[in-house]
């Protein structure tokens, strides 16, 4: 067992017990913090996976932006409602036979499969090759129109923010 | 020098784990918080294949990459639009709980 597994195995074992945490917290606030260090824990998989731009599109994407967003959900629609009662349903043993069951069909599936147990060798500095993907984003003959349809996605998704969050002065909401 | 199956176990417990926050939250902020924690669960598979592709077929593949960019776009409208939706919902009923929002209209 070397360095690099070693590292893995306590990120992976944090992140999973935050991502508990997340489960399990009484308030939706907690759970929220809990979430930051479980996206903080994912981001460093990604690097210890040599895909470095996703490493830091994490952090920056999920902890700078969805996180905070998340943040500011919880502030702004905090209920009388919130903080009494159950914060998971009475049928929550349900959802964790379903959520128990997809994880061991996953792990039957996937033990059946040979590459399970590649070695994950470290590749050479070029493999993420940012510029020639940079250009191939652009390239109309490679992924220039999934480029532009998650352009347009963001795009009809800040105006749907927008105008749902909108209060509009005179009517009700 | 992790074998990739380490990866795909890790994935698959946080699937899980995001699975179950979503379906038992009242909240509908956490049932949201569950939806990423899953598409994170997803992004490390699609990176951790990346990265098994790349070794397995010896020169810098891009198809990888642009679907976990793909995914990452995806989740970030998927969570700006559920958040203002929570909000507005919460204006109108002044309740962030998924069960308590049965109107249809507003």
């Amino acid at each position: 067992m070397n360095a690099l597994q070693i590292i893995f195995l306590v990120v992976a074992a944090v992140t999973l017990a935050s991502a508990g945490f997340v489960a399990g917290a009484r308030r939706t606030m907690h759970a929220a913090l809990w979430l930051v260090l479980t996206l903080l824990g994912v981001a460093i998989l990604l690097a210890t996976l040599q895909a470095g731009f996703f490493a830091v599109v994490q952090v920056l994407v999920y902890i700078g932006a969805i996180a905070i967003l998340i943040l500011f959900a919880v502030m702004l629609t905090r209920g009388l409602t919130e903080e009494q009662g159950a914060v998971h349903h009475r049928w929550w043993w349900l959802a964790a036979l379903a959520a128990g069951g997809v994880f061991a069909v996953a792990l039957v599936i996937l033990n059946r499969w040979p590459g399970f147990q590649v070695l994950l060798e470290e590749l050479p500095r070029e493999a993420e090759a940012m510029t020639d993907w940079g250009l191939a984003l652009v390239d109309p003959m490679r992924y220039l129109i999934p480029f532009e349809v998650a352009s347009v996605l963001l795009l009809a998704a800040m105006v749907a923010a927008i105008y749902l969050a909108m209060s509009r002065p005179g009517g009700q909401s | 020098m992790i074998p990739l199956g380490w990866y795909l176990i890790f994935a698959a417990a946080l699937f899980a784990v995001g699975l179950f926050t979503a379906l038992t939250r009242k909240n509908a902020i956490g049932i949201l918080i569950g939806v990423e924690m899953m598409l994170n669960a997803v992004i490390v598979n699609l990176l951790a294949f990346w990265h098994y592709w790349v070794q397995q077929a010896g020169v810098p593949q891009l198809d990888g990459l642009t679907f976990a960019a793909i995914v990452f776009v995806v989740a970030a409208a998927e969570t700006s639009v559920g958040l203002a939706l929570i909000i507005s919902a919460y204006r109108r009923l002044h309740t962030a709980v998924a069960n308590d929002m049965d109107l249809l209209k507003g």
